[in-house]
């Protein structure tokens, strides 16, 4: 596949916001050729090889970590995977000192997950490498859009016109701007429902409707996007207990039929089951396709990693 | 020492509503005189202003340094470089050092510091509470006795009533303000910018901008209870000057001031997560930057302090959330002023009254005027003459501009205390 114009034009992949459709719309396409391959059991070793991809995970994570790994390797890469845990950082050793270790490994694609928003940011201003933001903070995921995305796509044939749900901790979630982001570009209605306190300020300044009642907001859905109640990150009790989170906000078979029939229902993975999520739902191959957002994860990676690898190309 | 004489300035005191072509004598470190071609004393030296303005060394209510305790960040020597570059001659320090200025003997250490710098007054400021810890008032009256300008906890808001109630209640028996960080600190804790939609779709952590109001309603009701002056500092949102206004109006003693950055910035400033646009109070939205603006027209605000929040890189070159708040400010101080009246917004004098007489009133002082027999701390700047703000070459050891980049009209060409030059372009 091949592009009349660059697809990241920075160089870097930090944020879905400020993506064009056409841009969003040709990385899906590469992505689902990749599924396509990724699904007959084929590679393409020589694009990425000689090219160096880092890891570099200041926040624990398996499957992102492991997502980026398969697809860097699966376009010949040479992957290493670096966790920064906090007890380094707390030694003092700043992003910037990490940046300034990686220009001196002359490192090629950097994915980077960090706790703060901006943190990719900064480093892209820093590094000779490509960025790739895998979650910084409360800000974005853009992978995690394109594969949610891209998962939907498939399922549903469009994006254009569709309603997504996106249920909630909101306030938190990366992943819920990241695709708030993509899918109002792509002219998908959405809407963002949870308890007052875990929807962030002027969130219907994005673009999308504001429910605090799962019934009213998932009359007619589409597409359920449950996300993880971020508990580690919850400060000051901004929900009274799991129980009643559950109770109101979590998805079971009853909240689900207030969707369409047809409806798909998504997870960003790691679940809470019992939280945010009951396991009969979750479990459900009739509605639930979290197993084949975590096969997208793989192919949107490598359609990124690619369209990225071509700009480095570009540059030698 | 030498008779000083201006030749051919634009003469302006804010204090006296002068604003006229004349020129200006001072002798022993006084004014002597002012007024149209006065007579050249035997032996005086000449400065040719050539029409640029002569005014007042500007009064600034509000200034951290980072000594004692952060001489990487700021010694009260740059800082007084700074101070004089941007035309100031008198300069408030903030107590919320390490240690916080909280005994008479650390304000009167301040005190010899800035003497020995031979170019500004240099009036700390007295901690409101013991460490600055919105406990327990400090001795106020010990403090003044050795020379404190009045009493704050910094930019560290004093948070419980009780003990808000009592320093404007102790503090009146001696005739001084208390000077308020006005942020609701349970409301604002953990947050990185004002609360809204930006921060929302750069994932920070807010804080509403009601913060503000909050703590100066609160404030002005303890005001209207004790009879204290409450001062508050670096106001930037609306509605906490209509609160300011309405007290005022009521004839509370409640005055305020603002810093250039709440009149001449907003929110989007911090695009890009830029932590030189880090500040406390955070950047507001546009329509909190006119309201600041409109309370500068109507009097409401009664000084612009240049709130200098000095930070090396290691407290700026972090992830946003993590990085210092706080910006550079006294070399900017007046030309960031001085962009709202060439930009039609205040009248050339009204603007310096603001950084002069007014300030200098809330500290009851004779400064921040021309008057014949005062003494001569003076400014001379260019009202036109561009210049552009370039964070790394400021006067002074603190480069966290929030004005990085910006191109500005007027700058200072001359600076003098008590009738010696400290500065010169």
């Amino acid at each position: 596949m091949s592009f009349s114009f660059p697809i990241l034009p920075d160089g870097h992949l930090l944020a879905i916001e400020g993506l064009e459709p056409p841009h969003i719309g040709a990385l899906l396409d590469l992505a689902e050729s990749y599924a396509l391959l990724n699904r007959q059991g084929k590679t393409q070793r020589d694009l990425l090889k000689g090219r160096t991809l880092i890891n570099l995970f200041f926040e624990d994570s398996t499957r992102t970590r492991t997502s980026f790994e398969l697809a860097g390797k699966r376009l010949g890469a040479d992957v290493i995977n670096m966790s920064v845990s906090n007890s380094s950082v707390n030694k003092g050793e700043t992003l910037i000192d990490t940046a300034t270790t990686l220009n001196a490994m002359h490192c090629d694609l950097l994915v980077v997950r960090h706790a703060q928003s901006g943190a990719p940011a900064l480093l892209s201003q820093k590094v000779s490498a490509s960025v790739i933001n895998a979650g910084d903070g409360t800000h974005e995921h853009p992978t995690q859009a394109l594969l949610d995305a891209l998962t939907i796509r498939r399922r549903k044939g469009r994006l254009e016109g569709l309603v997504v749900a996106i249920c909630g901790d909101v306030l938190h979630s990366r992943v819920a701007r990241s695709n708030i982001h993509l899918l109002t570009a792509m002219n998908a209605r959405v809407r963002v429902i949870g308890p007052p306190t875990l929807i962030p300020a002027e969130a219907a300044r994005l673009g999308v409707e504001v429910f605090h009642d799962m019934k009213a907001g998932l009359a007619g859905a589409d597409v359920v996007m449950m996300l993880r109640l971020q508990r580690e990150r919850m400060t000051g009790g901004l929900v009274p207990s799991s129980r009643e989170f559950f109770r109101f906000f979590g998805l079971d078979r009853e909240k689900l039929g207030w969707a369409k029939p047809d409806a798909i229902v998504m997870h960003p993975g790691p679940m809470n089951r019992g939280i945010e999520i009951d396991s009969a739902i979750a479990d459900d191959p009739e509605c639930s396709v979290i197993g084949e957002q975590v096969e997208m994860g793989v192919a949107c990676r490598m359609a990124v990693l690619d369209v990225l690898a071509r700009d480095l190309r570009r540059n030698v | 020492m030498t008779d000083i004489v201006f030749t051919g300035a634009r003469l302006l005191d804010p204090a006296t509503g002068l604003d006229a072509p004349g020129d200006l004598l001072v002798r022993n470190g006084l004014i002597l005189d002012h007024g149209p071609n006065l007579s050249r004393p035997e032996g005086a030296e000449i400065v040719a202003a050539e029409g640029a303005c002569l005014a007042p060394g500007l009064v600034d209510l509000r200034a951290a340094i980072g000594e004692p305790g952060a001489e990487h960040r700021e010694t009260i020597a740059s800082a007084a470089a700074a101070a004089v570059a941007g035309g100031i001659t008198t300069l408030c320090a903030l107590p919320d050092t390490e240690p916080a200025l909280d005994d008479p003997a650390l304000v009167q250490f301040v005190l010899r510091r800035g003497e020995a710098t031979g170019s500004i007054t240099l009036l700390p400021y007295a901690a409101a509470t013991k460490h600055c810890e919105g406990k327990e008032i400090a001795e106020y009256g010990l403090l003044l006795e050795a020379g404190a300008v009045g009493f704050t906890d910094g930019r560290r808001a004093i948070g419980h009533a009780r003990t808000m109630r009592l320093a404007l209640s102790y503090a009146r028996a001696f005739g001084r303000m208390v000077v308020q960080h006005p942020e609701e600190p349970g409301l604002a804790a953990g947050g990185a910018a004002t609360e809204g939609e930006l921060a929302t779709r750069l994932g920070l952590p807010g804080i509403p901008a009601a913060a503000e109001a909050m703590l100066v309603q609160r404030d002005i009701s303890l005001a209207r209870l004790t009879g204290g002056h409450v001062h508050f500092a670096h106001v930037s949102t609306g509605a906490a000057l209509d609160l300011i206004r309405a007290a005022k109006a009521e004839g509370l003693a409640v005055t305020c001031d603002t810093a250039p950055p709440y009149f001449d910035l907003n929110e989007t400033a911090i695009g890009d997560y830029r932590t030189y646009a880090k500040l406390s109070p955070p950047l507001r939205p546009e329509a909190d930057r006119l309201a600041v603006v409109a309370a500068l027209q109507d009097g409401t605000i009664d000084a612009i302090a240049s709130d200098h929040q000095p930070r090396d890189a290691d407290d700026k070159r972090l992830p946003f959330a993590q990085a210092e708040a706080g910006g550079a400010g006294l070399a900017t101080l007046l030309g960031v002023t001085l962009a709202r009246v060439h930009g039609g917004d205040l009248p050339l004098l009204q603007a310096l009254g603001l950084l002069t007489a007014r300030p200098a009133a809330l500290l009851g002082l004779p400064i921040g005027r021309l008057a014949k027999g005062a003494t001569a701390d003076l400014v001379l700047f260019e009202l036109d003459r561009g210049w552009q703000v370039k964070a790394g070459s400021l006067p002074g050891k603190a480069q966290n501009s929030p004005f990085d980049g910006r191109a500005l009209e007027g700058r200072v060409i001359g600076t003098w205390k008590s009738g010696r030059r400290v500065f010169a372009i």
